[in-house]
């Protein structure tokens, strides 16, 4: 199964990505520039972290006219998953793929951290095998990860149960002592209206190898890559056509 | 033609630089103010006449490019002395 991960100029997780993508029994990921048109090859997407374009103007606003994120777009409305990490996730938001901003840390500060994420739904197709309050630690690393959304954008991602993960503490309450950048509602993480659409800004990337402190992270890659072969499961009439 | 954008974040977003130096401003010796609102200012130097064509073009850019309507207005005012 193959994941392509976006090179942006200035994108920094894109090595990252493809490591911990790589390093799981049954996926491989390669590049694609960002001036390339198509997507088709893959069975997945992943947008990595970074500074794409430098973030000038907006972190992801420049980003979001790349030749790729045609392809982006087209294949994520085709329902292809795709999936945005730190900057990646802006870029989603940037794109209009996701719902909201994300803006300033509160803090004005660059938090690096460990962090704690609650999982908020159960059966989503990135977090497949994580019910409902699983905890996944993750590390943060990022000025602009401070989720917005208007009042009415936040009651319908609610009742759509499009929040995915919230920042949580060590016994899983989304208090806001675990909030690092001021997300309105503690989010770290959201999905589009038809869920194939995920972004987050904590570093599943960085939390795919025991060596780093965590390996949650290593479970979204996974559940997507069990999303897929599910959704390929052959059907009868395909069983049919083989023995034909 | 020439053009100004401004872009401010809009009201209700938390604006964490605007208060920064709101309190910095207090620190040194303005108690009085109330509060403070940092955004972004652009000029846009544009081959061409004055012209709705132009402009409606702009403002188009302004949506999709300069501003982020989420969070944030913005304002295009044309260089009068240009005219």
């Amino acid at each position: 199964m193959k994941f392509a991960v976006v090179q942006f100029p200035g994108s920094n997780c894109d090595q990252d990505c493809i490591a911990a993508i790589n390093g799981l029994d049954g996926l491989h990921a390669e590049y694609v520039w960002h001036k390339e048109t198509s997507l088709d090859d893959f069975d997945a997407i992943v947008l990595p972290g970074g500074f794409a374009y430098g973030d000038y103007l907006r972190c992801g606003a420049i980003a979001r006219f790349s030749p790729i994120m045609r392809a982006v777009i087209s294949d994520a409305h085709a329902g292809k998953l795709v999936l945005g990490t730190c900057n990646g996730f802006q870029v989603l938001c940037e794109a209009g793929l996701l719902p909201g901003a994300l803006v300033r840390n509160r803090s004005l500060r660059f938090v690096c951290d460990m962090v704690t994420t609650r999982v908020e739904v159960d059966d989503f197709p990135f977090t497949q095998g994580c019910p409902k309050g699983t905890l996944l630690r993750m590390p943060v690393a990022h000025g602009e990860g401070c989720f917005f959304a208007d009042a009415e954008t936040l009651r319908e991602l609610n009742a759509n149960q499009q929040v995915i993960l919230r920042y949580a503490d060590s016994v899983g309450r989304a208090a806001p002592g675990a909030n690092p950048n001021g997300s309105i509602e503690n989010i770290a993480g959201i999905c589009n209206r038809e869920r194939n659409v995920f972004g987050l800004m904590p570093h599943p990337d960085r939390a795919s190898d025991a060596r780093l402190g965590s390996v949650d992270g290593a479970r979204i890659f996974r559940s997507m890559m069990q999303r897929i072969n599910a959704s390929r499961a052959p059907t009868v009439s395909d069983r049919v056509k083989q023995v034909a | 033609m020439k053009v100004k954008v401004v872009v401010m974040p809009k009201a209700a977003v938390l604006d964490p630089q605007g208060n920064a130096v709101r309190d910095a401003m207090r620190h040194l010796g303005m108690p009085e103010v109330r509060s403070v609102r940092i955004g972004k200012y652009m000029e846009i130097d544009v081959e061409g006449k004055n012209g709705d064509e132009l402009e409606s073009r702009l403002h188009d850019l302004c949506r999709d490019l300069l501003s982020n309507p989420v969070i944030e207005d913005y304002e295009l005012t044309k260089n009068e002395e240009q005219r």
